[in-house]
C-alpha cells in the first residue's frame, strides 16, 4: 500500500485532472476556457465540473458581464492540496 | 493504469499549465526589427542631434524635442512591428492574440514600464536628465523580468541583462546613448536571433 493511498480516485480521469491542472495555476478562468484548453463538449466539462464542486475541489462564481452570464472557476485551498498529493503519488510511482 | 498512462498524465498536466498561463507566440523577429529600429535611431541621434564637444541638452530646445520624437518614433515603431509579427505567430499556433493568458503578459510587463516611464519624465521636468539611458535600461529589464513569468522562452535572461546594462550605465555617466544603443539595439538583435533560430528549428 502507502503510494497507491494518495492517488485521488476523483483525479483518475484526464477531463477533471485537466480541469484542475489549469485551475491551480490561473487565479480564475471561466467555462469558455476552460472547453477551449481541454477541448471537450458543453455537457462533459459542466458534468466534470460539478463532480470537482461536490468534492469543495472548486468553486464557482456566476457573475454577469454586458447582461451575458459569465461563470468563473477557481480551486479551493483543499483542490490544491489534494491535487498537490495526486501529483506526489504520481511522481512516487513513476520513479518507484 | 500502468506506469505509461501516469507518465502521460503527468506531461499533459505541465501542457495544461503552460497553455493556460503563459503566452507563447511572441515572436523572435520583432526583437530583431527592434533592435535594428533601436540601433538606426541611436544612429541617427549620434550624428543628428547630439551636441559636439559634449555640449549640454537643454530642456527646451529644438534638439531635445528631435530626440524625444526619434525616441517615440522607435517605440512605435517596434511595438506596430511586434504587434503584427505576434498576431502571425499566435495564428500560426492557433492561439488567440487577446485572452487572459496575453492581458496578463501585457499587464505585467506594463506596470514595471510605465512607472520607469513615468519616474523619467517626472526627472526630465527638474533638469535631471543624466540618469534618462541608465533608467531607461533599468526599468525595461525589470518589465521584461516581471513578464516572463508568463510567457515560455528566456526573456528573463534579456531582462537581467538590460538591468545589469543599467546599472553599469549608471555608474559612467556620459555614455548613455552607448549603453542605450547596446542594451535597446544589440541585446534585441542578439536575443531575437536566438529565438528566431529556436522557433525555427522546432
Amino acid at each position: 500500500m502507502g503510494i497507491i493511498d494518495n492517488i485521488n480516485k476523483l483525479f483518475d480521469h484526464r477531463i477533471r485532472l485537466g480541469i484542475m491542472s489549469i485551475l491551480v495555476v490561473n487565479e480564475d478562468v471561466n467555462f469558455n476556457r476552460l472547453k477551449e484548453l481541454l477541448g471537450v463538449t458543453d455537457g462533459n466539462l459542466a458534468s466534470h465540473l460539478k463532480a470537482l464542486e461536490q468534492a469543495d475541489y472548486i468553486k464557482i462564481e456566476k457573475s454577469f458581464i454586458n447582461r451575458k452570464p459569465n461563470t468563473v472557476y477557481s480551486c479551493t485551498k483543499l483542490g490544491r492540496d489534494e491535487f498537490k498529493l495526486h501529483i506526489e503519488a504520481l511522481e512516487k510511482i513513476i520513479n518507484k | 493504469m500502468d506506469e505509461k498512462n501516469y507518465l502521460k498524465d503527468i506531461s499533459e498536466i505541465k501542457n495544461l499549465m503552460n497553455q493556460s498561463s503563459r503566452f507563447i507566440s511572441l515572436s523572435g523577429l520583432s526583437g530583431i526589427f527592434a533592435g535594428a529600429y533601436a540601433l538606426l535611431g541611436a544612429a541617427i541621434a549620434y550624428i543628428y542631434i547630439f551636441p559636439a564637444q559634449q555640449q549640454y541638452v537643454t530642456l527646451h530646445s529644438r534638439d531635445f524635442k528631435m530626440l524625444l520624437l526619434l525616441l517615440a518614433l522607435v517605440a512605435i515603431l517596434s511595438i506596430v512591428t511586434a504587434v503584427i509579427l505576434t498576431t502571425r505567430t499566435a495564428k500560426k499556433n492557433n492561439e488567440k492574440i487577446w485572452d487572459g493568458t496575453s492581458r496578463r503578459l501585457l499587464i505585467n510587463f506594463l506596470v514595471p514600464l510605465l512607472t520607469g516611464g513615468a519616474y523619467i519624465l517626472i526627472k526630465l521636468n527638474s533638469q535631471h536628465y543624466g540618469l534618462t539611458a541608465a533608467l531607461m535600461l533599468i526599468f525595461y529589464g525589470l518589465a521584461l523580468v516581471n513578464a516572463s513569468k508568463y510567457t515560455i522562452g528566456n526573456v528573463k535572461y534579456l531582462g537581467y541583462a538590460q538591468i545589469i546594462l543599467g546599472l553599469i550605465c549608471a555608474a559612467m555617466p556620459g555614455y548613455g546613448l552607448w549603453f542605450w544603443a547596446l542594451g535597446f539595439g544589440v541585446l534585441h538583435i542578439i536575443y531575437g536571433s536566438l529565438m528566431y533560430f529556436q522557433e525555427n528549428k522546432t
